[in-house]
């Protein structure tokens, strides 16, 4: 084909870096990385970013996006964030966490940040385990489910209820957009990255805190080929983790996606 | 007539996922079993004519691997370009 003839219909975003990951084959922590990096491209905000990187899989997220990182101890990337926001008001500034990191260890840390309407987004990695450790129950692991610390399956009665972090994070006041997403077909990550692009914009406006809660997969901790892990985390994961918009402040339903 | 695509996969960053694979519309993609990448995997590649350049297997594949390109449709109807 005459190459004068052709379009370019997708090429790699100028803010992923030219490295290959460490991530497993197929996971989707992959795919929310290409959004993000798009969506920055395309609003072109790549030199006005600072990321914070967070402990779990995506540790090393600061080698893979083209852009200024730095990194948090364990959960502690929403505190890291306010800093770094309140020091350049008029930088971007993302947080990447897993479950285990914003669900378990900063609990405390993501709520407050939401609580007190910091002008930052988070995006937030749901795959209901500690990846990085070796597939360990985290606190979204669901009823039943099987991990290396919960041999026989979830037990609710003496290891709890599964917690849904997007529903609990909106009942805060200082929350502006907050929303569950999922990475498991092209329709829904055509959705996420919508959403993402819709939590850059609401920062940038100085709408307060934003959040877009993605689920993802972890073939290798949950022993099944990338493939069956998408149809795991329909069957299994949406059910528990409903998609959808869960605060959407009047003033961003007024932002045209 | 559907419009024709066409896909490049870099071997420095496909992983034999196959994510793609399962995505693609027109199945028309497939590792390529005969060769292997500096990591050691089998890399995506097209294996028949039919891709679209519809652009689906870029979306779904998690390490930003695949360029897509498609004819100008806009050269076919030979319409210039800006018109
Ligand atoms: C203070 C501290 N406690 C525990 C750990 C061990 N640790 C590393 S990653 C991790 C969990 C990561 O899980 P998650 O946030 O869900 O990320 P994923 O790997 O699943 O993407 C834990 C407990 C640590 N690095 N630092
Ligand atoms: S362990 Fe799981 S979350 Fe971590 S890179 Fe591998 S598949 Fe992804
Ligand atoms: S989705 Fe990407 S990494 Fe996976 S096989 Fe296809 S090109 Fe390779
Ligand atoms: S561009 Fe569309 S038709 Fe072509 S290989 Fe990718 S998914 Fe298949
Ligand atoms: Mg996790």
């Amino acid at each position: 084909m005459d190459t004068q003839e052709e379009v370019i219909v997708y090429a790699r975003p100028d803010s992923l870096t030219k490295t290959n990951t460490h991530y497993c084959p197929g996971c989707t922590h992959g795919v929310a990385h290409h959004l993000i990096a798009e969506v920055i491209d395309e609003m072109g905000l790549r030199e006005r970013t600072i990321g914070v990187a967070s402990v779990g899989c995506s540790v090393f997220a600061y080698n893979y996006m083209n852009f200024d990182f730095v990194q948090a101890p364990h959960g502690r990337a929403p505190a890291m964030a306010t800093g770094v926001k309140r020091v350049f008001p008029d930088k971007v500034v993302l947080t990447y966490q897993g479950d285990g990191d914003l669900a378990s260890i900063g609990m405390a840390e993501i709520v407050h940040a939401a609580a007190r309407g910091e002008n930052i987004s988070v995006f937030f990695l749901n795959n209901a385990n500690y990846g990085m450790t070796g597939g360990q129950m985290a606190p979204t692991t669901l009823p039943g489910q099987k991990t290396t610390s919960s041999p026989s399956g979830r037990d609710v009665e003496t290891q709890g209820y599964p917690i849904r972090a997007s529903e609990l994070l909106a009942t805060l006041d200082g929350a502006s957009y907050v929303v569950r997403r999922s990475l498991h077909d092209p329709k829904n990550i055509r959705l996420a990255k919508k959403a993402i692009r819709t939590a850059f914009e609401v920062q940038l406006r100085g709408l307060g805190f934003s959040m877009v809660e993605l689920l993802s997969t972890c073939p290798t901790n949950w022993e099944m080929t990338p493939q069956n892990s998408l149809k795991w985390l329909e069957e299994h994961m949406i059910p528990y983790y409903p998609l959808g918009d869960y605060k959407v402040n009047p003033a961003v339903a007024e932002i045209k996606g | 007539m559907p419009p024709k695509g066409r896909i490049i996969v870099s071997d420095l960053y496909c992983k034999g996922c196959e994510l793609c694979v399962g995505a693609c519309p027109q199945a028309v993609i497939a590792l390529n079993p005969d060769r292997i990448t500096a990591k050691g995997y089998h890399p995506a590649s097209l294996f028949k004519d039919g891709c679209t350049g519809c652009g689906i297997c870029a979306i779904v594949c998690p390490d930003a691997a695949i360029t897509v390109y498609r004819e100008d449709l806009r050269a076919r109807r030979a319409i210039p370009v800006g018109a």
